[in-house]
């Protein structure tokens, strides 16, 4: 059973209704470690040995979060800037990542039509979710397709307890490492067949 | 063999540690075990303890007497004022029912209508003595069966003082006042009826005067000398006065005491007060507890056995059956329904008091006081068995629980922090966590910056922390944080490892004035330490706040939020003019500067202020788009 390290990361946790009911649901599954990430290092003094420690100990990471301004919030970026260090992750040496899962769990404000080439945004989620593609990539992990909770601004509260099921299914698939479907067939996790039976 | 004082202190004291154990290994309350104390060594059982039941009482009254002292401190007029509905609305509907019910019984057995009424003003009393200590040995204070049943025993006390203002309008008065068989002489004897009503209103309203404009100034003087015997003094002195003042009018001295209670609930004294008392009233009430065992009398019950039980078993359906009706009313749930009805179903101590009182007015029959005196016993001995068997039998297949989860909200509010030492490092605690809505229990010995927060609205008390009563008096041992912000790291030191080892379970965090000081605190194992500065002051509350769930990301924001704005503020306080002359104009100062601050952190609401990543506001204004 491949364990998971869910990476989470919210500014207001405490404010973000979507993310506490997938956060509610998932956290405390055995083979889960649930990390928040602003509640750990309120003062964003990283503690970079115990964070790669973590990391080590996992098979696939999780990097929970909403979408803010096409990215992650400002403390997730500054862990992969500090944690994913030259020697250790990438470079010659650094192998502590190679074939461990990365996968961007993610919620937006606007719907999936404002994410698209006509939409408000002009480009699909995927194509802003480049530089993790792209960082997974450099460190030889393997880059699954996103889930996302997309449109959290009108969603209701039962539409966001069926994410929340998906994502404790998918989370059971990943353990059981199921393999998902082809990474360049599928733009979204959400849309794998075993999470819509 | 009953001639020596001594004698009998050791057999009371032994009968009751005897009983007293073997109650509470039994699982019974401790009422219990007091009662059949009194009826083992009385008259009639052992014969310890002479005929002098009336006697043994009299002194034994004044437990009673102290517990309606500290009933009375536990009364804030604030809180009675938010409580008025439940205590005026319970309270009201169970003493006109039971009034009400009970005349008609008497009538029934065949009384003059104004031994009836007495007897039923007697009736709708219950025991607060016994119920209150029930309730507090099992905790149950705080739930909607201790809340309902405070403010009926409240409403009860309340309205003893209209009902032996009232007696005297019953006396007949074709009897010539020469041949009253009253024991003891009173002030009031000789006024007419009128009057005497007028002086018992009026010595309630001087009590509650002299209280706010007499006693509290003098404390604050007792209290600045430092010397602690004085204030136990003070405080046994205020509760002998106020009895003495009462008997002299004829009233109860409960009742004083209990008007004194409320007078001084309001001031800063009440938590030094009460743990005072608090020693003194347990043993003392335990022995009125025995008094009542001991003054069943046996012979009353032997001459007429059908009288005595049938008014016992009629009162006792009766009583049960208003309050279930009272409980119904106000919508408890079943269980508490239950609990409430069954606590509070006997007579209590105020019918020993008014029945005597229309004995002496001629009102009552010798032997119609013997019934009614032995009834009133006897409900107090029977109604804790049948609390028993109902705790026992009954509620567990009833029983329904309290739903645990709470938003987050409650989460602070259920938490109880007691803050000691208000000084610098304190008052910034204080401030940051009354800006997050947390209220902290504060205690402080500077007797004029307690009168100042107060004066600001917060809970403060005056005293030294480090004595274990007076931190218990202020609730340690349902607190889940005790913060410890005084200057001094000895005091800390003995304040710390007192509470660590009395209650574990409280959470320490401590201000350490130097890294000395620190090293100290480790060596204890006291983990949660801030050496000071306006920074740690902040570290630790929103530590404090962290641990009532707060995000800890939100409280880093919260406090550079705060640190600027104090910041700010000292500049701006800076450019007023400061005066250095004498060190009581500096302190005065300085206090002015905290209250404007607290002001200031009102009316800005620091907490409000961090609206980024706010996902609501935008949700709102999309709605309002909508629309």
């Amino acid at each position: 059973m491949k364990n998971i390290l869910v990476l989470f990361s919210h500014p207001k946790f405490e404010k973000s209704r979507a993310n506490s009911i997938l956060a509610d649901k998932i956290k405390d599954k055995v083979g889960v470690t649930f990390h928040d990430l602003y509640e750990c290092y309120p003062d964003f003094h990283i503690d970079v040995d115990a964070e790669k420690a973590l990391v080590e100990s996992h098979d696939i990471i999780i990097f929970h979060h909403p979408f803010y301004w096409y990215s992650c919030p400002p403390l997730m970026k500054q862990w992969i800037d500090m944690v994913l260090e030259f020697g250790w992750a990438y470079g010659p040496s650094g192998n502590a990542l190679l074939e461990k899962k990365w996968l961007n769990v993610i919620t937006t404000g606007g719907s999936k039509a404002m994410y698209c080439e006509n939409g408000i945004n002009c480009y699909a989620i995927n194509d802003f979710l480049r530089p993790f593609q792209q960082t997974a990539n450099l460190c030889g992990m393997r880059y699954l397709p996103p889930f996302a909770v997309m449109g959290t601004h009108k969603i209701e509260d039962e539409k966001l307890h069926t994410y929340a099921d998906q994502y404790d299914k998918l989370i059971d698939l990943l353990m059981d490492d199921v393999v998902v479907a082809e990474v360049s067939t599928i733009s979204f996790l959400n849309d794998i067949p075993q999470l819509n039976t | 063999m009953t001639g020596s004082i001594l004698f009998e202190a050791i057999v009371f004291l032994l009968g009751a540690i005897i009983c007293v154990s073997i109650a509470k290994r039994l699982g019974l309350s401790s009422v219990l075990g007091y009662l059949l104390a009194g009826v083992l060594i009385g008259p009639y059982v052992l014969g310890f303890i002479g005929n002098e039941g009336e006697d043994i009482l009299h002194f034994a009254e004044f437990g009673v007497v102290m517990m309606l002292f500290l009933i009375g401190l536990e009364i804030e007029p604030k809180n009675f004022w938010k409580m008025r509905k439940t205590i005026v609305g319970m309270g009201g509907i169970q003493v006109a029912g039971t009034m009400l019910l009970s005349y008609f019984l008497f009538i029934l057995f065949d009384f003059d209508w104004k031994v009836a009424l007495t007897f039923s003003m007697a009736v709708a009393l219950s025991s607060t003595a016994i119920a209150l200590q029930t309730i507090k040995e099992k905790g149950l204070l705080n739930t909607n069966f201790g809340a309902s049943s405070f403010s009926i025993l409240l409403f009860q006390d309340i309205v003893v003082i209209f009902m032996l203002g009232a007696l005297p309008l019953l006396v007949n008065t074709d009897i010539p006042a020469e041949e009253s068989h009253s024991e003891h002489a009173n002030l009031l004897q000789n006024l007419p009826l009128g009057l005497q009503t007028l002086a018992i209103l009026g010595s309630v309203v001087t009590i509650i005067i002299t209280g706010r404009y007499l006693i509290v100034p003098l404390l604050r003087k007792v209290a600045k000398t430092g010397v602690r015997e004085l204030l136990i003094a003070a405080a046994l002195l205020i509760v002998f006065s106020i009895s003495f003042l009462m008997e002299l009018v004829g009233l109860s001295p409960a009742l004083g005491a209990f008007l004194g209670g409320v007078v001084l609930s309001n001031s800063e004294f009440k938590h030094e007060l009460e743990s005072t008392l608090e020693p003194f009233k347990n043993l003392l009430l335990g022995l009125f507890f025995m008094a009542v065992g001991a003054s069943i009398n046996f012979i009353v019950i032997a001459k007429s056995p059908l009288t005595v039980g049938g008014i016992l078993v009629a009162v006792i359906v009766l009583k049960a059956l208003v309050l279930f009706i009272t409980g119904s009313f106000f919508k408890l749930k079943l269980n508490q329904k239950l609990l409430l009805t069954f606590s509070l179903a006997q007579i209590g101590e105020f019918a020993f008091v008014l029945l005597s009182f229309a004995f002496s007015l001629n009102i009552l029959e010798q032997d119609q006081l013997d019934i009614m005196l032995v009834v009133t016993a006897l409900t107090m001995t029977v109604t804790p068995i049948i609390g028993i068997i109902n705790e026992r039998l009954l509620l567990p297949r009833l029983g329904t629980r309290e739903s645990i989860k709470r938003p987050m909200d409650h989460i602070a509010r259920s938490q109880k922090v007691i803050l000691v030492g208000f000084g610098h490092f304190g008052s910034t605690i204080g401030r940051f966590l009354r800006t997050h809505g947390v209220e902290a229990t504060i205690l402080d010995h500077d007797s004029n910056r307690v009168d100042f927060l107060r004066k600001m609205g917060f809970e403060v008390y005056y005293g030294d922390a480090t004595r274990m009563d007076l931190l218990e008096s202020a609730g340690i041992s349902e607190a889940n944080i005790l913060i410890c912000a005084m200057d001094n790291p000895e005091v800390i030191k003995q304040l710390a490892k007192t509470v660590k080892s009395k209650y574990p379970k409280v959470k320490l965090m401590v201000r350490a004035r130097d890294r000395y000081a620190a090293y100290e605190f480790l060596n204890l194992e006291i983990d949660h330490i801030y050496r000071e500065s306006l920074e740690t002051s902040l570290k630790l509350a929103s530590e404090v706040l962290s641990q009532m769930g707060f995000r800890r990301y939100t409280l880093q924001r919260q406090i550079q939020n705060f640190i600027k704005y104090d910041e700010d503020s000292i500049r701006r306080l800076a450019k007023e003019k400061i005066g250095d002359e004498n060190y009581i104009f500096k302190a005065r100062k300085e206090l002015e500067q905290q209250e404007k601050l607290l002001e200031q952190d009102f009316k800005r609401g620091v907490v409000e202020f961090d609206t980024h990543w706010d996902g609501e506001q935008i949700r709102t204004a999309l709605e309002e788009n909508q629309n």
